[in-house]
């Protein structure tokens, strides 16, 4: 039979599909499942924040979202693209997505203008002139025009990790994922990232943040889900889960980070 | 029994032929065409083995699939796990274990079989075992046979440690990278170009220059079938002359000229691209 279905599913953004939606996903290192039947959904314009103790799957549970990490089982979609199918053209996926790290992944060998500059160019196919002039409104929105020149070994952590913000807000992405973005960052540095977070939650970026700061999570965040040992534990609104409708696993990890 | 030796250093300036003033031969154009020749070999030799190596070092590094899409063939399920229909009519297929394993294998063999005897297999068997033409014309009809299969032997033995010292480079650099370089939506191939090669090579300058410096030392094996380099021309001096200390003395000095210039010039370079800000010990 001749299928005559829409080859592009790119297209169909009917409402109740999330921006990001995973359902049922898992996923194995061998034979270690690092990720178990998770299912979620973000939506436009929604921020939400994944915390649990180390080793729970947070991080890998953002990377698959962009295909950084392949998984095993289950569907993952971006906008209506699937994650897993293999005739997807996944650095087209990626470009629309930003992502931060947590050791920054700034490129050490050239300036911090061209770390900006160079998916714009070599991806999106911008010219020199259209390319600089982005970054350069990017480096006056996180605070480090002067540093334009140098390279990235010669900024502090937290200046790096503003500048692989504005890596990837350079690409205009349809959502951004954190992952752990201030763990590496000496504490003095943690609230001016947090700030240019915060800054980008409110102006309606769609944000997935993998993160311990709990404070931010209360301000910013509009769901939180916790993970514990693979699985998704809680997936609640932000209010659910400070409010203390939580279970035993997220209570303990909670009481574990906020003793200070 | 006593040591006697007539020193006479005015052979290596021999510049006619002329029994009256010593010279038998006009040795200082020998060694300067020697020269010349170990410089030829030595550059084309490194040429094959510095792009030739850099690919085999960067197949070395590849894990995820590379996918070969062949219009118009119809998968068989056997097949199934490394081959996907796109639907348009064509199929993708994984061939990236058969370019990894296949540098692996490369990089095995060359490396492991004696370089001398490396070139006696070029030379020697190679036209044995193909067919009778092209065994002729590897003999006979290429243009200097002799130069270019030197180039060539030397160029793929020295590909494996340049490939090895590309696929160090490349490992060493850290996964958040990849993923980084990834993230933003580069292709593979722009992963590799615009990202990790950069800043790989800057890392593998000390090892590079080291296959560099083997490969123009390596060269005067190519005498042993009949290029006539630096050695060659240096023995040939020594059995017309029997001057042999001043003609190996002027073959020594030029081995170290040269190995030291491209040392120092390198560790310039090396200064040169070194990264701003990234503490690089040996490139202050």
């Amino acid at each position: 039979m001749p299928e005559t279905e829409n080859t592009t599913p790119s297209v169909e953004s009917s409402p109740g599909v999330g921006m990001i939606q995973m359902e049922v996903v898992s996923k194995w290192y061998g034979n270690f499942q690092v990720l178990v039947n998770c299912s979620t959904k973000v939506d436009k314009g929604e921020v939400v924040v994944i915390c649990g103790p180390s080793g729970s799957g947070k991080s890998t549970l953002i990377k698959v979202i962009n295909g950084l990490e392949p998984f095993q089982e289950g569907v993952v979609t971006f906008d209506g693209t699937s994650v897993g199918d293999a005739a997807t053209n996944l650095p087209m996926l990626r470009s629309r997505i930003g992502m931060v790290f947590q050791s920054f992944e700034l490129f050490p060998h050239i300036t911090i203008t061209d770390n900006i500059n160079l998916a714009q160019l070599k991806v999106l196919g911008r010219d020199e002139n259209e390319a600089t002039n982005r970054s350069m409104a990017l480096l006056e929105r996180v605070g480090l025009m002067d540093q334009k020149d140098k390279f990235p070994a010669q900024l502090s952590g937290g200046q790096q990790q503003r500048v692989a913000i504005a890596r990837g807000l350079a690409m205009d992405p349809a959502a951004m994922l954190f992952d752990e973005p201030t763990s590496a960052l000496d504490p003095e540095m943690i609230n001016e990232v947090l700030d240019v977070m915060t800054e980008l939650a409110n102006d309606g970026m769609t944000m997935m943040v993998v993160t311990h700061e709990m404070g931010f999570a209360k301000r910013v965040a509009d769901r939180v889900i916790f993970m514990d040992e693979g699985r998704i534990e809680e997936d609640c609104t932000k209010d659910e889960f400070f409010g203390g409708e939580r279970g035993d696993r997220a209570q303990e990890f909670l009481s574990k980070i906020l003793t200070h | 029994m006593e040591f006697s030796y007539n020193w006479d250093w005015s052979v290596l300036l021999c510049t006619v032929e002329d029994v009256e003033i010593g010279c038998i031969a006009p040795y200082f154009y020998w060694i300067v065409e020697g020269f010349g020749w170990t410089i030829a070999v030595a550059s084309a030799a490194w040429v094959i083995a510095f792009s030739w190596g850099s690919f085999i070092g960067i197949l070395r590094t590849l894990e995820a699939p590379i996918w070969l899409v062949v219009p118009f063939l119809k998968p068989s399920m056997k097949y199934k796990s490394s081959v996907i229909e796109t639907g348009n009519g064509a199929v993708m297929i994984n061939i990236g274990w058969f370019l990894h394993g296949f540098a692996t294998v490369y990089v095995t063999i060359f490396r492991n079989i004696p370089l001398l005897v490396q070139m006696f297999l070029w030379y020697f068997v190679l036209p044995e075992v193909v067919s009778k033409e092209a065994g002729m014309w590897l003999k006979r009809e290429m243009p200097l046979p002799e130069y270019w299969t030197a180039v060539a032997c030397l160029g793929l033995y020295t590909a494996s440690r340049v490939g090895e010292a590309v696929r160090a480079g490349i490992n060493s650099i850290t996964q958040g990278q990849h993923y980084a370089a990834m993230a933003i939506g580069l292709t593979r191939v722009q992963v590799y170009r615009c990202v990790l090669l950069p800043v790989a090579y800057r890392i593998i300058i000390p090892p590079l220059t080291s296959d560099f410096l083997g490969i123009f030392k390596n060269s005067s094996l190519a005498l042993t079938i009949g290029v006539l380099e630096l050695t060659a021309m240096t023995r040939q001096i020594d059995e017309y002359s029997y001057q042999t200390f001043e003609a190996f003395t002027a073959a020594t000095v030029l081995y170290i000229l040269v190995t030291a210039i491209v040392m120092f010039a390198m560790r310039i370079v090396e200064g040169r691209v070194a990264i701003p800000g990234m503490i690089s010990l040996g490139a202050k």
